[in-house]
C-alpha cells in the first residue's frame, strides 16, 4: 500500500484545507439556497472586449507570447499607470503580465522569500497569502486589524511586528473581505516606518477600481521612496469583470522583476494568449464599463449597508471592493455557528469572517456582486432569521 | 436633494423600492426622497408605477400585437389629436409617433387573435385619417422594459473554495 500522507511534502501538509470548504460543498447540493458568497463581479466581460478575445483566436492568434507578456499590452498597462498615478514603468522591464492578480502573488514570493524569513499579513484578508508564503518555506506572521481602525493596517501594528527576519509586507487594500481602503496619509505613516528597513512591499490593489468615496485610489508606489521597493500587483479580474480570462500583473524595479518572471517563465511560459488580447482592448476602451459597474456596485452597497443596519447588525461602511463585513456578535453566535444556521434555516450563504484569519471571528463576508432582486430577496431571509434568534 | 433624477434611474429598474431604501442608496435622507418623488408625480415626469409580467405563466389568455399605422393628416386635425382618438380606446397599450415608412405605431393587447382582429377593422382602418395599417402580432417576449423573461441560467458563477 502506498502512504500517500509520506510523500507529500511537508510544506504542502503545513497548508490547513479551508474548514468552510464542507460548508460550501453543501450549498452546492442545495437548489434552493441562495449565495451571498462568491467573489467575482456578477457582470459578463463587457462585449467589446470579448470580441477582441474572439477576434483574435479568428485570425489565429493560438500561439505562446513572450514571457512577459504582449509588448502591446505592456505598453497599455504602462500607460493606464502614468494615466492613474502618474507613475512611469518600463514596459520591457518593469511589468510582467500574469495568470491573474494570483501568479503575480505566488512568483513574488516565491521570488523574493527564504525559509525561515517572514512575511507581515494583514488580517482579515483575501486567504492566499499565508499557503503561498508557506510553500515558500516562509513564516507568515498575522497583523490583525480591527473595525475600531477600520480594518486599517496602523503605522504602530505595523512597527511592533517587524523584526530582522522580516522580508516582505503584504499591503491587501482595497481589502478582501473587509471593503477597508487606505488614504494616502494613511499609507504615508505606512511608508515612513518603511523608509529605513529593507522590507519590500507586495501591494494587492486588484481592487483599485472599485472605491465608492470622493478620493480616487492611491497606488501604495505613488508615496516618496516607495516605488523602488514595491511589487504592484493588479489585474482585469475584478476593474473590467474578467476572472474566468485568468489575466493580471506584477509590476515593480527591474532588479526584482528579472528574477519574478524567472519564476512565471519555468512554471508558466506565458500567460493565455486570447486573454491577452482581450486585456489590450479592456485597457483601450473599458474606462466606461468600470465606471458603469462601479456606480451598480454602489448603489448595491449602499442599500446593503442600510439593510444590515436595520436588521440590527453592527456593520463599518466599506470604501472598496464589492464586500461587507458586518459583526454578528450581537447574536451571541460563532461566525461559523451563524453561517450554518443562516444556511440550514433560511438557506441564505455568506462566507464565516474566520476564513479570512483570527481576527475575522465575529464577522460574516457578505458579498454585493449580485443583482439588486437576489440581494433583496436574501437580506428579506436574513431579516427573517435575526428576528428568529431574538 | 443632490441630483434627484438618480431616483427615477433606481425606480425605473425596481418601482418596488421604498423612500427609505432609496434614501439609503442615494445617501439623500427619506424626506428628501419622498419630497422629491412628490414633485416628480406632481409634475407628471413619474407617471405611475408598474409590475413586468410574463402572462405566459398565468392561465389568462392575451395576445399583444404591433401595428403600423399611415395616415394623412386634415385641416383641424393633427397627429396628436388622432394618436388620442386612438389610444383612448382601453385595448390599446401604446401610441407612438415614428419617423420613417409609416406614421404611428400602435400597440394593443387583447384576448385573442380575432379580438384584435376586429379592433383593427372595426375601429383603427374605417377611420377617417387612417391610410393603412399592417398588424405585426407577437409570437414571444424575451426582454420588456429592460426585463429577460427566461432569467434561468443567468448566474453562471461556480462556487469557489478560495475567496
Ligand atoms: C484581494 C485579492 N487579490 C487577488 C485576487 C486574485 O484575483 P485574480 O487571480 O483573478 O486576478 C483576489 C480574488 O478574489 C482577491 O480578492
Amino acid at each position: 500500500m502506498v502512504d500517500y500522507e509520506q510523500l507529500l511534502s511537508d510544506r504542502v501538509k503545513e497548508v490547513k484545507p479551508s474548514g468552510i470548504r464542507k460548508f460550501f460543498d453543501v450549498v452546492a447540493t442545495m437548489p434552493d439556497a441562495i449565495s451571498l458568497g462568491v467573489g467575482e463581479p456578477d457582470f459578463e466581460t463587457p462585449w467589446q472586449i470579448r470580441r477582441a478575445g474572439i477576434q483574435s483566436l479568428e485570425k489565429g492568434q493560438t500561439f505562446y507570447t513572450s514571457n512577459w507578456g504582449l509588448a502591446e499590452l505592456r505598453r497599455q498597462i504602462a500607460a493606464l499607470t502614468r494615466r492613474k498615478y502618474q507613475l512611469c514603468y518600463d514596459a520591457d522591464k518593469e511589468i510582467l503580465v500574469t495568470v491573474g492578480g494570483s501568479e503575480a502573488i505566488d512568483n513574488t514570493i516565491r521570488a523574493l522569500v527564504n525559509p525561515g524569513e517572514e512575511v507581515l499579513i494583514p488580517e482579515p484578508s483575501f486567504v492566499c497569502y499565508t499557503p503561498l508564503t508557506q510553500m515558500a518555506g516562509g513564516v507568515p506572521v498575522p497583523l490583525p486589524t480591527r473595525v475600531e481602525d477600520q480594518f486599517k493596517l496602523t503605522a504602530d501594528a505595523l512597527r511592533a511586528a517587524i523584526t530582522p527576519r522580516t522580508k516582505l509586507l503584504i499591503l491587501p487594500y482595497p481589502n478582501n473581505p473587509t471593503g477597508a481602503i487606505m488614504t494616502r496619509d494613511e499609507l504615508e505613516a505606512i511608508a515612513a516606518v518603511l523608509r529605513d528597513t529593507n522590507i519590500i512591499v507586495l501591494s494587492d490593489e486588484i481592487y483599485c477600481s472599485l472605491t465608492y468615496g470622493k478620493d480616487p485610489h492611491v497606488c501604495f508606489a505613488e508615496l516618496p521612496g516607495m516605488q523602488e521597493r514595491t511589487i504592484v500587483v493588479d489585474g482585469f479580474s475584478k476593474s473590467y469583470a474578467m476572472t474566468g480570462w485568468r489575466l493580471g500583473w506584477a509590476m515593480g524595479p527591474k532588479e526584482l522583476m528579472r528574477h519574478i518572471c524567472k519564476v512565471h517563465q519555468f512554471g508558466i511560459m506565458s500567460a493565455p494568449t486570447t486573454a491577452q488580447f482581450a486585456g489590450i482592448e479592456a485597457i483601450r476602451s473599458g474606462e466606461d464599463d468600470i465606471e458603469r459597474m462601479r456606480t451598480q456596485y454602489d448603489i448595491r452597497r449602499r442599500y446593503l449597508l442600510g439593510e444590515l443596519r436595520s436588521m440590527g447588525l453592527a456593520c463599518f461602511e466599506p470604501q472598496g471592493a464589492f464586500y461587507m463585513f458586518p459583526s454578528i456578535t450581537s447574536t451571541g453566535l460563532s461566525c461559523e455557528e451563524f453561517c450554518e444556521r443562516l444556511l440550514k434555516e433560511q438557506k441564505v450563504a455568506v462566507v464565516p469572517g474566520s476564513a479570512f484569519g483570527a481576527s475575522g471571528e465575529g464577522h460574516v463576508r457578505i458579498s454585493y456582486s449580485y443583482s439588486m432582486s437576489h440581494l433583496r430577496e436574501a437580506c428579506f431571509r436574513m431579516r427573517k432569521f435575526l428576528q428568529s434568534l431574538s | 436633494m443632490e441630483n434627484p433624477e438618480k431616483l427615477l434611474d433606481l425606480l425605473s429598474q425596481d418601482a418596488r423600492l421604498t423612500p427609505a431604501q432609496l434614501a439609503a442608496m442615494t445617501g439623500a435622507s427619506e424626506e428628501e426622497v419622498t419630497d422629491a418623488l412628490r414633485t416628480f408625480e406632481k409634475n407628471s415626469t413619474i407617471l405611475g408605477y408598474k409590475t413586468v409580467i410574463d402572462w405566459d405563466k398565468t392561465a389568462k389568455e392575451s395576445v399583444t400585437a404591433l401595428i403600423e399605422v399611415k395616415i394623412t393628416p386634415q385641416k383641424g386635425m393633427g397627429f396628436d389629436e388622432i394618436a388620442r382618438q386612438i389610444y383612448s380606446h382601453h385595448q390599446v397599450e401604446s401610441v407612438y409617433l415614428m419617423s420613417g415608412g409609416f406614421d404611428l405605431t400602435v400597440i394593443i393587447k387583447d384576448r385573442s387573435m380575432r379580438e384584435v382582429a376586429r379592433f383593427v377593422s372595426e375601429q383603427l382602418a374605417p377611420m377617417e385619417n387612417v391610410l393603412s395599417t399592417g398588424t405585426h402580432f407577437i409570437l414571444k417576449k424575451y426582454k420588456d422594459y429592460g426585463v429577460e423573461f427566461d432569467p434561468s441560467d443567468n448566474d453562471k458563477r461556480e462556487v469557489m473554495i478560495a475567496w
